[in-house]
């Protein structure tokens, strides 16, 4: 059986198994096709046609997101009609809108006159929000293409910036649909789609209102997703360029489902987050996980020990509230005994923090009274 | 999670997260999914959109996970064990339980099909207000699934009956065969990032690490030596809900409070409130002077999970890393710097390196979490059990054997909530949380944005309620129950059901838990928050 299923990329043999596509038997095989619009765990859609392969005896190019493997197909990703194929595309992708990460053109002319427009709707003068994190600019550098070679299409929808997360800058939008499969495959939860026809396509929420009217919950999934820089968080954009953070993996600090997050740090503050791919959450997260990190840099952090005296609050040194902390425990323990002392533990703290409260409480109180809020 | 350490020896969520796309049914109950554990929600409209998975919701809100449900049961407040008890006697009395798993791996079958036989779908239908009809095709649904999964979360526990309700769902669990068996258990839901770390690490009044009972001796006599002290404690410890009434009585004279906020998320929070002013001494270490800080004589700061190394441990049992991404503010410290301060200078020196040295000696003393290193959970983290290095963890527990050995079923009588509608209060009240907001708020009230989409209190009320009570929108009522008052904005929503209506309790200024009953379960301790009478009227 296995003899059976073996297909010729590039000139090497794989085995695969019956139903994988083309890309996923070359993607195991470490034979780079490049995507756009391909989402790992969506139905794959072919709509960009990046991933274009040539199959020998086929009339046309193939998109391998899309094309099952079959017994002794012959196929070729690099080939001059894919690479042909694939300049064109990417040709009229940076044509139809506000890619201004220079790649454009090389007309001084006409892209200051390009530029001036992008400023125009963009309402900055800076380079693409995304630039150096967008898949669209990755893959012009790999088939060195410009935009020029096609006039550029004006803008037909203004951005939307009334909710307080997400920046939908449809100028910057290649309609490759991921945003939709994240919303509607991914987290379920429909709250986007295609909307209108041709070139007055547009992604919409509930029949074309703000996301912040519509079905909409913040997950953030679409902008993770987002090749390109039609999908940005609010607070990131223009701040935050992704050469200026460090990346730390961690775990969620919210409900128990424990994502994990990547925390984009950029002179130490968190200024981002994304979710990583790896269980239990495959890159998912909620609206909390992903935008709900300013209290880590909150004014109101406590950074003093604090002594209440005569009704007020004074700082002190930890020298000093450590040692009345020890001396009053010590004095009520020996006075009442262990068990007049009670601690809760935390179920927002580590293991570690919560074992070391655990044997401070039966090793040097003397008392099993220990509890957190988990029946809370 | 005594409930389940009862039926099955071992109190957690028996299967992962990655194995509710593996169901055929998925019964989700007194878990608003999709707005406390989204992510995890995600995977249950996944099953139901892509594999054909059929989804059950019992909940007395209409929540959003009730759009992708093939059946929506809508039980009257703390019936849970009525409508439970129904379903196992429709699968009993159509021959519809698996025999074979009911006669090898449970015991007291006979005691639950004698208490159930009076469970009829009609008797039911009195109780709970499920239709007899709806309540029989779900028990069908549920038991002719060859994997049938349970979700439940505090909307099952939080009652005066919570470890009445979780044994019935064992029990239902186990007549079905759904157990040991990817795609099947019990799952109960954690609220909070590590409740389950909290537990595991003896954050309770009875037990030690890995749940060593502190009444068994040879446990006892193990941490003894591991720890060099002598003469640890036998006699199990206070719970929370009764640590405050002795404060008020003045047996508890000092309390160390760590991470935690009773004042907003306790029940009944002016009894609270009084309990905490008759300490002689009170400690709290936290990342914000809370609303229980204020009440402190030594507060101390501490870092949040950007600022330390560690390990969570999830609500399916995974332990995973947190690891320090930026400096922390100031001159806070880490929790188990502090405390260990604090026990060296009480005599008792306590001295770790770094986090690592902590969860090194936590391997030694916790059969469970034995086998893990933070090495090994580097890239991805493990299930316990995990009792040694080439272990490769237990995703999925009770397979071919309980760890009590047989399946405990449970034979339990249906008893109402502590607390009844009369005349004067004629609306029943349940609690929970909001989307945008978490707990009581000290964290995400910090982001603008989520604070936007969720500025304050506010109650859910049903449309007929509304018109009843002649409220509109947005109008500011005032809520009453028994134990005290708040006020609030009217939200009018398909989600509440005529007869209930719902707050969050996340807010500290108009605090639901002002309103709740502290009445207890008697196992669990947990307070009856998901049940209390109130009225609402115009302010």
């Amino acid at each position: 059986m296995a003899e059976k299923n073996i297909i010729t990329i590039n000139g090497n043999e794989f085995a695969f198994d019956p139903g994988e596509t083309v890309l996923e038997v070359a993607q195991r095989n470490s034979v780079d096709i490049p995507t756009l619009c391909h989402l790992k765990g969506a139905t794959p859609t072919g709509a960009c046609r990046v991933c274009v392969v040539e199959v020998e005896g086929a009339r046309s190019l193939m998109a391998s997101c899309a094309t099952p493997a079959s017994n002794k197909m012959v196929v070729r990703t690099e080939s001059k009609p894919v690479v042909e194929a694939r300049r064109l595309i990417i040709q009229l992708l940076l044509s139809s809108g506000n890619h201004n990460c220079a790649v454009r053109g090389s007309d001084d002319k006409d892209w200051t006159r390009f530029q001036l427009n992008v400023q125009k709707d963009d309402g900055s003068a800076e380079l693409c929000p995304v630039w150096g994190d967008c898949r669209l600019q990755d893959l012009a550098y790999r088939y060195q293409v410009s935009g020029d070679m096609f006039p550029a299409t004006g803008t037909r929808y203004p951005m939307e910036t009334v909710n307080p997360f997400i920046v939908r800058d449809f100028s910057r939008c290649i309609q490759c649909g991921r945003c939709v499969q994240a919303c509607n495959d991914i987290q379920v939860n429909n709250a986007i789609n295609f909307g209108y026809r041709g070139a007055e396509a547009k992604i919409i929420a509930s029949g074309d209102r703000p996301l912040k009217d519509s079905d909409c919950v913040f997950c953030g999934e679409c902008v993770q997703v987002c090749p390109v820089g039609a999908l940005v968080e609010k607070d990131v954009r223009y701040r935050v360029r992704p050469w200026e953070t460090e990346k730390i993996r961690t775990t969620c600090s919210y409900c128990g489902v424990g994502c994990q997050l990547e925390l984009h740090v950029k002179n130490n503050q968190v200024v981002k987050v994304n979710g990583a791919d790896v269980a239990p959450n495959h890159g998912s997260l909620c609206v909390k996980g992903r935008f709900g990190f300013n209290f880590i840099n909150s004014p109101e952090r406590l950074t003093k020990p604090l002594i209440k005296e005569n009704g007020k609050f004074k700082e002190a040194s930890w020298e000093e509230a450590l040692d009345l902390v020890a001396k009053k425990l010590s004095e009520i323990k020996a006075n009442h005994g262990g068990d007049s002392i009670g601690v809760l533990t935390s179920a927002r703290m580590t293991n570690e923090d919560n074992y070391i409260a655990h044997k401070f409480t039966r090793a040097v109180l003397k008392t099993n009274n220990i509890d957190h809020c988990a029946r809370l | 999670m005594a409930g389940l350490a009862a039926a099955f020896g071992s109190g957690a969520m028996t299967n992962t997260i990655d194995c509710i796309e593996k169901a055929d049914v998925i019964l989700v109950t007194g878990s608003n999914t999709t707005e406390n554990h989204p992510v995890l929600s995600s995977f249950v409209k996944r099953a139901v959109k892509f594999k054909d998975t059929k989804l059950i919701v019992v909940d007395p809100r209409r929540i959003k996970l009730v759009e992708h449900a093939h059946k929506y049961l809508r039980q009257n407040l703390g019936t849970d064990v009525a409508w439970i008890n129904g379903m196992i006697y429709v699968i009993i009395n159509e021959g519809l339980y698996d025999k074979k798993f009911v006669e090898e791996r449970t015991e007291n079958f006979e005691e639950l099909k004698k208490v159930v036989e009076k469970y009829k779908p009609d008797y039911v239908e009195q109780i709970t207000g499920i239709p007899a009809r709806d309540l029989t095709e779900a028990a069908r649904m549920f038991a002719n699934a060859e994997r049938g999964s349970i979700l439940y979360c505090m909307g099952i526990t939080q009652h005066t009956t919570g470890t009445d309700n979780v044994k019935s769902l064992a029990n239902l669990a186990m007549v079905c065969g759904h157990m040991g068996i990817e795609g099947g258990g019990v799952n109960p839901l954690r609220g909070q990032n590590n409740v389950q770390g909290a537990c595991d690490m003896g954050g309770l009044p009875n037990v030690f690490t890995a749940y060593q009972a502190v009444t068994d001796e040879a446990a006892r006599k193990k941490l003894e030596a591991a720890w060099g002290v002598e003469n640890l404690s036998a006699k199990p410890g206070l719970v929370v809900t009764d640590m405050i009434p002795k404060a008020h009585a003045g047996e508890i004279k000092a309390m160390y409070i760590i991470g935690e906020n009773p004042l907003v998320s306790d029940a009944d929070l002016s009894h609270v409130e009084d309990s905490l002013k008759h300490l002689d001494f009170l400690v709290v270490q936290d990342i914000f002077l809370t609303e229980t800080a204020q009440y402190a004589d030594v507060v101390f700061p501490s870092t949040c999970f950007a600022e330390k190394d560690g390990t969570f441990s999830n609500t399916e049992r995974r332990v995973q890393r947190v690891r320090k991404a930026v400096e922390s503010p100031g001159e806070t410290k880490d929790d188990w710097w502090i405390t260990c301060e604090i026990g060296t200078r009480m005599g008792f020196e306590m001295k770790y390196q770094n986090s690592e040295e902590i969860f090194e000696e936590i391997r030694t003393v916790t059969p469970s979490y034995a086998g893990i290193t933070y090495e090994r959970i580097n890239e991805e983290g493990i299930h316990w059990p995990c009792p040694n290095i080439e272990h490769p963890g237990t995703p999925i527990l009770h397979i071919g054997k309980f760890t009590r050995g047989k399946g405990m079923l449970h034979a339990i009588e249906y008893i109402p909530p502590a607390e009844q509608t009369d005349k004067e209060y004629p609306l029943y009240l349940t609690t929970g949380r909001n989307l945008y907001q978490y707990h009581t708020g000290t964290m995400t009230m910090k982001t603008e944005g989520l604070n936007e989409r969720a500025p304050g209190t506010y109650v859910e009320i049903s449309p007929p309620d509304a018109v009843k009570l002649d409220l509109i929108d947005g109008q500011k009522v005032k809520v009453a129950s028994r134990r005290g008052e708040i006020e609030a904005d009217v939200k009018v929503s398909d989600k509440a059901v005529t007869g209930t209506v719902f707050l969050p309790f996340h807010f500290a200024d108009a605090a639901a838990n002002r309103l709740t009953n502290s009445a207890l379960d008697p196992v669990s301790k947990i307070p009856e928050f998901k049940v209390c009478a109130v009225k609402v009227s115009k302010t």
